[in-house]
């Protein structure tokens, strides 16, 4: 599913992520992000309404300052660090996390379940999987220790499961306490946004609940789309589509289109 | 998988450590006798994260003895882990996450290897492994820590969980990992083996630290009076380091902060040679960047000179 369902014309899906992505963000908050489209979300919030947010990349990098069209790759390289406040190394840059200084956690595209626990490990079977998966990196840990976690992903059925195979990233895990029960006392997944609409987590079963849909899309769309039982508010909110300021700044963050797309 | 007692066991990795000489004398030998130093069957802690200063040099000259079952751990394990399941030379991968990074895909070789169970990963969070390299390097059997709790990386992993003596609540005990040998690259050191890293540290110094053996190569060896000069910038103490070879250019193609940048391209040749042949594409790459290669010169003949000395400019102009 992509930028067609969307009704948002010539937006890509990772545009839409990063526009999306960027209005959760408040000035003077700090935030873990990583490449892709939480970073275009990131800067592009800087750009606008956030100038003193301050980014933290898992590389062990704090407050860097990126040149447009010299995003980078990976989040432990020379353009990741450009024009860094702090170079505390990776380890203590999740320390920081650890100890609650990290407003909000974003986490790029997965499989993800209704709880909003996140696979990124192995499909079908751990020890000998049909598909490996890279691992973890450093999601386990920004789910684990941020305080408002936000999933970036493209809204696909593939994605979208009602339980995941293995859980690499820790959601709501089975609903309801057992994120604290398992010692996790602080944070987790708040918001879920796709290429679809924003989702948030029903506060007693902590199952996934659409909130809002993005212009031309509408609830049975997103259910098409959404393998398990999804609880929708009793409003669902319409979002504003990006702006032709919002891309006009992605798309000069991004001139060759790495990034979006 | 159980973790083994020769990860985490402390006093066994202390009296280790007594038992070696703190040599403040000169570390300085051939980049060859350093990778001899590198026993069959030990774990060992690559420094450097991803394709960012990572012991390349070390790596393929360690390669270049056809070792045979190694442990290899690295938070973000980039292609020298493929070499290393490639080569023979690795039994076990313990990692956070393995591939090149986003636009390069999925590992097609660590699929190949784990799907058909010839070689296992040992998972663990970034900053679960990164714990298990501290705890090691402050002397301890394990670290309290909030990450990794809940998931399935718990079990899957055999990790535990411990009481807190104070508050009752549910923690982590993520295991040490002492390393038999710690493979790293620094931008410079004096000849004694006081190491200084510019730029992000990584995981260096807790590795160095926390390893049985150290063997560094660095881009430049200055004078002690230099490293006297900015005591602040040694993350690693001489005492700490077994060998330390001269290699300049010892990440590249990987990045090396302040000094050169990475090639993207390489790693896209390299992956397209895995796209078309598989494994025998790893096979061929290390027969001519690895094996082939007598001396460092002779690897380094192999990028163009203009090609360097581009990587040269854009590595000074992403740190001005």
């Amino acid at each position: 599913m992509s930028a067609k369902a969307s009704a948002t014309g010539a937006v890509t899906p990772n545009e839409l992520l990063a526009v999306m992505g960027s209005r959760e963000l408040r000035d003077h908050q700090t935030v873990f992000t990583g490449v892709g489209a939480p970073m275009m979300a990131s800067v592009l919030a800087q750009r606008l309404h956030a100038p003193r947010l301050t980014m933290v990349i898992e590389g062990g990098i704090i407050g860097p300052q990126w040149r447009p069209g010299w995003l980078p790759i990976s989040t432990n390289e020379m353009r990741a660090a450009y024009h860094a406040q702090m170079l505390p190394g990776i380890t203590d840059a999740f320390l920081i996390a650890q100890r609650g200084f990290l407003d909000v956690g974003f986490i790029g595209g997965a499989q993800v379940d209704q709880y909003g626990n996140l696979n990124t490990s192995a499909i079908g079977g751990y020890d000998r999987p049909k598909v490996r998966l890279p691992g973890s990196g450093g999601a386990n840990d920004i789910i684990s220790l941020c305080q408002r976690v936000i999933i970036l992903t493209v809204h696909e059925k593939r994605r979208f499961i009602p339980k995941v195979d293995f859980i690499t990233s820790p959601g709501h895990l089975t609903g309801g306490d057992s994120r604290e029960r398992a010692g996790l006392l602080f944070g987790g997944v708040a918001r879920v946004v796709t290429t679809l609409g924003l989702f948030g987590f029903e506060p007693k079963s902590r199952r996934m609940r659409l909130e809002a849909v993005y212009p031309g899309v509408t609830v049975e769309q997103v259910r098409d789309h959404t393998p398990f039982d999804l609880l929708v508010a009793d409003q669902v909110a319409t979002a504003a589509a990006p702006s032709d300021k919002e891309l006009e700044i992605l798309r000069a963050l991004d001139p060759d289109r790495q990034f979006i797309g | 998988m159980t973790i083994s007692p020769r990860d985490y066991d402390f006093r066994i990795a202390r009296r280790r450590l007594e038992a070696k000489p703190k040599s403040a004398g000169e570390k300085l030998v051939s980049l060859e006798d350093a990778a001899a130093r590198v026993p069959d069957g030990a774990i060992l802690a690559f420094g450097g994260i991803l394709y960012s200063r990572t012991p390349l040099a070390l790596i393929r000259a360690v390669l270049r003895r056809r070792p045979r079952g190694l442990t290899i751990a690295r938070n973000l394990m980039c292609y020298e882990g493929e070499w290393c399941m490639v080569a023979g030379a690795a039994d076990k991968i313990i990692t956070a996450w393995m591939g090149i990074g986003l636009p390069w895909g999925l590992s097609r070789i660590m699929r190949e290897y784990v799907e058909s169970g010839r070689v296992p990963i040992e998972e663990w969070s970034h900053l679960g492994l990164g714990l298990r390299f501290r705890a090691a390097a402050m002397g301890l059997p394990f670290l309290p820590t909030l990450t990794m709790l809940g998931s399935d990386l718990m079990s899957v992993g055999g990790s535990k969980t411990v009481e807190c003596p104070y508050t009752g609540e549910t923690l982590h005990a993520v295991p040490a990992l002492y390393p038999d040998v710690a493979l790293l690259h620094v931008q410079r050191a004096d000849r004694f083996g006081n190491c200084q890293i510019d730029g992000y540290p990584h995981m260096d110094a807790d590795i160095a630290f926390a390893a049985a053996t150290v063997l560094v190569t660095a881009e430049e060896i200055v004078p002690e009076e230099e490293i006297r000069r900015h005591p602040d910038r040694t993350v690693i103490p001489g005492f700490a380091v077994d060998a330390l070879a001269h290699v300049p250019w010892g990440s590249y193609p990987h990045e090396c902060y302040g000094l050169y940048d990475s090639e993207p391209g390489h790693f896209g040749e390299y992956v397209a040679g895995i796209q078309a042949h598989g494994a025998a594409g790893v096979e061929r790459y290390l027969e001519r960047y690895v094996y082939a290669p007598a001396a460092h010169a002779d690897y380094l003949a192999l990028f163009p000179d203009a090609m360097r000395a581009d990587a040269e400019r854009r590595g000074r102009e992403l740190c001005s």
